[in-house]
């Protein structure tokens, strides 16, 4: 006690400040860096989750390099992020700049917009499960062969699912956007625009001279959201496609469904943690290269 | 000089007991049984536990549930900790990682004796015997048949299920409805290897065109050759040459079933309990259809109890005692009322009134020739097959190609499972 009291102002403050810092640390200690470090641990060895664990070396990232089925989800994992990034990105952008202007309803079509992002991403894939269905119970293809066109097979595709699969995964970040730009369009101050219209330039220059610039900011943290958002995406792909998860013929199986499946349909836990050990480096790298892009602004 | 002690605590222990009313009493030994949720289930097993409990009053059952996401992993847990369950329920495809990871033991063969089982038993339970000695045993079983619509079946003035693979052909086709743009609305028959239809292929339609799925105890993939090739044709023609189905036919098989829009489906007996509870939907089972020269065969899973390697000295007895119930008759007929799960046992299962129930009957009669696949990885497996039709349906690959690949993949999985 008398200890503490010999200390300056200064160091009381450092030991109060650590006091109420230590339950964060002790929550990230134990709840993310202990598993993280586990994980990669787990990487180099073989376990079934039964049994014992036994050291295997390099062998699972070996594994992982050969298995063509990692390469494919690789694929898949980057198209998620390289088509719903930009798609949702310009979408909500969009919407956001026209409901801005927008005075009647517009607390209603916000909320409105707003809404999906609030639903279970669960029950929004079945229900989009039960859309892509074939004829004689899906709404799309029950429209279309109501207009007489042919019927297309949405999710039983090599092509068609990952964009079947991707599109509820857009909609349900949508509102989040939206809320996220229209925040940013209102804090560009208007003196910009009056300058603007005194000036008497057409809204095209307004909009890409203006507004996209001092949106800046604004972007690149949505782009960051959304990328690590698509990264990671599994509720969508696995809900839509339960009885086959991740197919037809892995088409749209991301990582995480592949770790998923590695970890608790098979068992094989030491190949499950190196999937874990690439994924983790890739949102590692990702992440990095977008803080960079934020910091130069 | 210890021998008067010990008599003394001997006759302590006696009047102690007689004192207390000789019924739970502290020589009660208390056992804990594990299984994984499932609302029939459980409650099958309180009335088991009740009625064994008021047999053997100096034993006390204490059952724990689980989600079934968490079950393995909670039992990986428990047991080499010295906790848990004293006899486990486990699917039997976990047999071999069970025993390999030291969680149960063999059962005794003084109660258990093998030969007496074997005879005992319907045949596909052996799988559960390794190198002469029993690990575990079921309650219950499944096995596959065809329901088929009653209406549908009316309505196309069909009178009786088909008993051969023609026969279903020709029904399914009397079945299936399109609209104007040649979409089906109605399919004949239900396919969809995701559902039961993998174990229709390697277990059923393998061996009725005259093949072997399997050699060297489930290790060596067999289907590839001309008998699995025929099987594959067979199949895909429901599709394809035939035009009576549609493999993601209102996105699952039991739910087209259900919905009224199939007129035949092949499932497992577990299906009979959320059948049973659609309204207005009339059904019948039948049999599965005989191969083209009368073969018969199905394929049976079950799940098993086992004791643990936790129990040990009067537990240990406690639990063999246990198990002894649990593959008893009575416990048998009890699982059949309550679950719905078929007897493990020709003597339970084929009495007059089983055999020949209108809906338990064709699974049971399926048994006598039933066989149960010893998967590495049923999930790996079953998807390997999934795959293979997907190949030749949305790659347009040929069937025998299709069929090559899909025999290397799967040997890979099993050589890989046993290469450990």
């Amino acid at each position: 006690m008398t200890g503490y009291r010999n200390l300056t102002i200064r160091q009381k403050q450092i030991v109060w400040a650590w006091t109420f810092l230590a339950v964060p640390v002790v929550f990230y200690v134990v709840i993310r860096f202990y598993p993280t470090g586990t994980a990669i641990l787990i990487s180099f060895q073989d376990w079934n989750l039964l049994g014992s664990r036994s050291w295997s070396g390099l062998e699972n990232y070996r594994t992982l390099v050969a298995d063509p089925v990692f390469w494919k989800v690789f694929k898949n994992t980057f198209l998620y992020l390289l088509i719903g990034t930009p798609v949702s990105l310009v979408l909500a952008f969009v919407i956001a700049y026209h409901l801005d202007k927008l005075r009647f309803a517009h607390g209603f079509l916000r909320m409105l917009y707003f809404l999906p992002f609030m639903t279970s991403a669960v029950a929004m894939a079945w229900v989009w499960r039960w859309f892509y269905q074939g004829v004689p119970i899906g709404l799309f293809n029950n429209m279309l062969a109501s207009m007489g066109i042919a019927q297309v097979e949405f999710l039983n595709s090599t092509t068609n699912a990952l964009p079947a699969v991707l599109a509820p995964a857009v909609w349900a970040g949508l509102g989040f956007q939206i809320i996220i730009f229209m925040a940013g369009l209102r804090a560009i101050p208007t003196s910009y625009y009056e300058a603007a219209k005194i000036d008497g330039v057409g809204w095209w220059t307004v909009l890409t001279q203006i507004t996209i610039p001092l949106l800046r900011p604004t972007i690149v943290f949505i782009v960051v959201f959304s990328s690590i958002g698509f990264l990671r995406i599994f509720d969508h792909v696995f809900n839509m496609t339960t009885n086959n998860p991740g197919g037809p013929l892995n088409a749209t199986k991301p990582l995480v469904l592949m770790i998923y499946e590695t970890a608790f349909t098979n068992y094989d836990m030491g190949y499950a943690a190196a999937q874990t050990v690439v994924l983790f480096v890739i949102l590692l790298i990702v992440s990095l290269i977008q803080l960079r892009l934020l910091r130069s602004t | 000089m210890t021998q008067t002690i010990r008599r003394y605590a001997q006759a302590g222990a006696i009047w102690a007991l007689a004192f207390m009313g000789g019924g739970v009493s502290a020589q009660t030994v208390e056992i804990e049984y594990w299984q994984y949720f499932f609302d029939a289930r459980v409650e099958a097993m309180e009335q088991l536990i009740e009625s064994f409990e008021a047999n053997n009053p100096d034993i006390t059952v204490t059952m724990t549930h689980f989600p079934y996401a968490d079950y393995r992993t909670k039992v990986a847990a428990a047991i080499p900790a010295g906790e848990g369950p004293d006899v486990v329920q486990l699917f039997y495809g976990w047999l071999n990682d069970y025993i390999e990871a030291d969680l149960i033991q063999p059962l005794p063969e003084e109660t258990f004796p093998a030969a007496a089982i074997d005879d005992a038993f319907f045949p596909m339970v052996q799988a559960m015997k390794v190198e002469g000695q029993y690990y575990a045993l079921p309650t219950a079983v499944r096995s596959l048949a065809l329901f088929y619509n009653e209406r549908l079946f009316e309505e196309a003035g069909i009178e009786a299920p088909p008993t051969t693979l023609d026969e279903l052909v020709e029904v399914a086709k009397a079945t299936t409805k399109t609209d104007n743009a040649g979409n089906i609305t109605q399919v004949g028959i239900t396919t969809g290897m995701t559902a039961q239809d993998h174990h229709w292929f390697r277990e059923v339609l393998v061996r009725q065109f005259g093949g072997d799925p399997y050699q060297d105890d489930y290790r060596t993939v067999n289907y590839n050759d001309e008998a699995g090739l025929k099987a594959l044709e067979f199949y895909a023609g429901l599709e394809k040459e035939h035009g009576v189905t549609a493999s993601s036919f209102m996105d699952e098989p039991q739910a087209a079933f259900k919905a009224g829009r199939a007129a035949m489906h092949i499932d497992g007996s577990f299906r009979i309990g959320s059948l049973a509870d659609q309204r207005g939907l009339n059904w019948g089972v039948a049999e599965l259809p005989a191969g083209p020269d009368g073969t018969q065969a199905n394929y049976s899973s079950y799940w098993v109890n086992a004791i643990t390697t936790k129990a040990d000295g009067e537990r240990y007895d406690a639990a063999v005692r246990f198990m002894e119930y649990l593959t008893s008759d009575e416990a048998m007929q009890v699982w059949l009322d309550v679950v719905g799960e078929l007897p493990a046992k020709p003597s339970v299962g084929m009495t007059e009134e089983n055999a020949n129930n209108e809906v338990f009957g064709p699974f049971i009669r399926g048994l006598e020739y039933a066989r149960t696949t010893k998967f590495a990885n049923e999930s790996a497996q079953r998807q390997v097959l999934v795959d293979m039709l997907a190949r030749t349906d949305l790659e347009g690959q040929p069937l025998k190609e299709s069929l090559a690949v899909a025999a290397e993949e799967e040997q890979a999985i099993l050589d890989e499972y046993y290469a450990q």
